[in-house]
């Protein structure tokens, strides 16, 4: 019975493995020169600490908005996938007007100036 | 479950209207020169192809297509030639007016085009699924095109509360749709025609279709789910005011058909008290409102209400008669709509919205031909013999009565008697009332950079009724005036000569 | 085993208290956004409940349509509410009514 969670107990050891290794690698390796910049958490360009409730610049909502549109047709992908020996040919070229769709958004965006951070 | 390649062919108009919105959509990426030319002239010519196409392809065809998600009939073919025509009319009215206020941009065409797109997918629905897509597809356009003036106050707020009251109205529908599909066990409308069809209609369905109620109300702007009605029609620059109040109003009758006809019509006995409470509400809570409005755009809004409730009294007839009423109802007001809210942007200048009731004062004497124009759209909303507004009313009450309603058919008439004050009213301004003179040198400045600074400030500066002095001088070039004067001689020669297009909305209804 | 009526309760409490939320807020227009997509998400609960019940596809298609346009309607949503910011300076919703009547 046990001996049915082997695997989990193999993939527990090299998930660690996997996560300590680097570690003790850049502690062994690396060279240590301290910064206070270095030493501050990393937040993605923000101050560390500071009120969370802060304004953002609209422009990270643009670039949220663009995400979400083109992230969520994936979803589409999957069950695709999942029948696409059942449907052949078809599918694939039905799936392939419907990136052929997308991508002519993405092109109208480009061209318009909405991946410009400027 | 085997799967079937569908025939593509069926659905020509609607693929047809895709791939051209790609290139136009690209077409206009690439094209220079501020007057958007090109991208106005393609548009139009892809909506004409796209009428032609429905009438070619599908006219006197009856099947269905991709595992009967979409439906093919000669509704479906009528539907969208209205539909493509009536864009082509809004869409004329737009450029001047656009131009004059520095928003003319390609996808002012390229998001009506996306809507068009959602409204054939409407009239072609044949599930769930395809209503609610072809309906979000409109919907969504509709949104972006009222936020579409960026720097005005009013649109701002008006595409704000368009677009939660619609979400909110596509979150309702949505729920009775799930509660539809639970009843009947498909998403297809015929086989939840014959689950309501059946001896003892699962209570679900029911339960769905008055939900389903309220979403589809909302879309038609029928109170008590009128809230956006006005603010949007008041709100949103003039020519996408008038873009709203054609199409797609045509649209959501197309979509009552599908969904509560074809669909549950089997239980039109319970829909019917509900249709009819809608009905009443909205007679009178359109026209009394609109009495007390000073502003011509919010009247028509109101007005537009009361003309909801008609066609839904007609709907509610469940008759083929009173459907091919609403039908006939819709394309009627369509065409009034676009030429009142087109009379509203030929007299509107860059600078000064001629939006006032009192801004049209002496109309008579300065454009004899414009307050003519007015004068016919006005005594065809209100329902005088000799107009289409005349007919339009007569086949709904016909439709009423015949159909046992006959406290409502009276109920509406007396509407009709108290919606006849406030559009003679303004005919009353127009011809009687004397212009207030002003001033020389204190007219309101016309030039193109005031009038934007103007409209910086917060759109139109709303002013008191009588303080207005302004003179209205026509800011439309030739063209579009005599497109309006076109516009008002349909209502008219439609008006002595109705029988063809009445004949046509009955026998796509299968009504005699 | 979940039994029907389970999901149906809990679709029906999210999409009351989505509706609710519409109504009673009066402070942020994100907030009516959120609501909004509370019902999409009480409907989503509805149609895999009585696909699951009625083994039949159909209805999780559906839900695959309604996340799509979800997203499609909230970065609509979202963009007014940037040109609405921009054009006022705040976002709160009892302080939409310049116009009346």
């Amino acid at each position: 019975m046990l001996e049915n969670y082997l695997p989990v107990l193999m993939f527990i050891i090299v998930g660690l493995v996997f996560g300590a290794l680097p570690l003790i690698a850049g502690f062994v390796l690396g060279p240590r020169r301290p910064h206070p910049e270095k030493q501050a958490p990393y937040e993605c360009g923000f101050e560390a600490f500071e009120d969370s409730r802060m304004k953002f610049d609209v422009r990270y909502y643009l670039v949220a908005l663009l995400f979400i549109l083109f992230d969520l047709e994936i979803a589409f992908l999957f069950p695709w996938a999942v029948v696409l020996e059942d449907i052949g040919l078809f599918g694939i070229a039905a799936m392939g007007l419907f990136v052929g769709l997308l991508v002519i958004g993405l092109l109208y965006e480009w061209q318009k100036g909405a991946l410009e951070w400027e | 479950m085997s799967f079937e390649t569908p025939d593509f062919s069926l659905a020509l108009p609607e693929i047809w209207l895709l791939g051209a919105i790609c290139v136009v959509l690209i077409v206009d990426l690439f094209v220079r020169g501020s007057r958007r030319s090109v991208t106005f002239f393609l548009t139009q010519a892809v909506l004409l192809v796209t009428a032609a196409l429905a009438i070619t392809t599908q006219w006197g065809v009856t099947e269905t297509t991709f595992s009967g998600h979409y439906v093919v009939d000669p509704l479906a073919a009528m539907l969208k030639a209205t539909l493509a025509l009536l864009v082509v009319l809004a869409l004329a009215y737009t450029r001047p007016y656009l131009e004059a206020r520095g928003l003319l941009q390609g996808e002012v065409y390229l998001l009506a085009l996306f809507a068009t797109l959602g409204m054939l997918i409407i009239a072609s629905g044949g599930s769930l699924l395809t209503l609610y897509l072809g309906l979000e597809m409109l919907s969504l356009s509709l949104y972006a095109l009222v936020a579409y003036h960026r720097d005005s106050r009013q649109a701002a707020e008006a595409a704000m509360k368009y677009f939660v009251l619609g979400a909110l109205a596509s979150g309702i529908l949505l729920y009775g749709m799930s509660m539809v599909y639970g009843g009947a066990a498909s998403l297809e409308l015929a086989v939840i025609a014959e689950a309501a069809a059946s001896e003892e209609p699962p209570l679900l369905l029911l339960f769905g279709m008055s939900f389903m109620l309220v979403g589809v109300a909302f879309k038609l702007g029928a109170a008590p789910f009128h809230a956006w009605v006005p603010d949007v029609y008041q709100g949103a620059p003039t020519p996408v005011t008038l873009f709203i109040s054609t199409a797609p109003k045509v649209a959501a009758v197309a979509l009552f058909l599908r969904l509560l006809v074809d669909g549950l019509g089997p239980l039109h006995e319970t829909l019917q008290p509900m249709l009819l409470i809608l009905a009443a509400v909205s007679l009178l809570l359109g026209n009394l409102t609109a009495i007390m409005q000073t502003n011509l755009k919010r009247m028509l809004a109101y007005s537009g209400i009361a003309h909801a409730g008609f066609i839904v009294l007609a709907l509610a007839a469940g008759t083929e008669a009173g459907h091919a009423a609403a039908l006939f109802y819709v394309i009627a007001y369509g065409i009034m709509a676009a030429g009142a809210f087109g009379l509203i942007i030929v007299l509107s200048s860059a600078g000064t919205e001629a939006e006032q009731i009192a801004d049209y004062r002496g109309l008579n004497e300065r454009h004899p031909i414009l307050a003519g124009v007015l004068l016919l759209l006005m005594i065809s909303m209100t329902g005088i013999p000799g107009t289409i507004g005349f007919y339009a009313k007569y086949l709904v009450l016909k439709a009423a009565v015949e159909a046992d309603l006959i406290a409502m058919a009276v109920l509406a008439v007396i509407a009709a008697v108290i919606g006849a004050f406030y559009y003679l009213r303004v005919l009353k301004v127009a011809y009687f009332d004397r212009p207030e003179v002003p001033p020389e040198g204190s007219q309101k400045p016309t030039g193109p950079n005031e009038g934007s600074v103007g409209e910086g400030e917060g759109a139109t500066p709303s002013r008191p009724d009588g303080a207005a002095g302004t003179v209205l001088v026509p800011g439309a070039s030739l063209p579009i005036r005599a497109l309006l004067v076109v516009n008002g001689a349909a209502v008219l020669v439609l008006g002595i000569f109705p029988e063809r297009l009445i004949a046509l909305c009955q026998s796509v209804l299968g009504a005699g | 085993m979940i039994e029907l009526s389970n999901f149906l309760v809990l679709g029906a409490l999210l999409f009351c208290l989505g509706v609710a939320g519409i109504f009673i807020n009066r402070k942020n227009v994100i907030l009516l956004l959120m609501c909004i997509e509370l019902i999409l998400l009480a409907v989503n609960i509805n149609f895999i409940g009585f696909s699951a019940y009625l083994d039949d596809i159909a209805g999780q298609i559906f839900v695959f349509f309604i996340l799509t346009v979800a997203a499609a309607e909230v970065a609509i949503g979202l963009a007014i509410v940037v040109v609405l910011f921009r054009s006022r300076g705040d976002i709160n919703v009892a302080a939409l009514d310049t116009m009346r009547g």
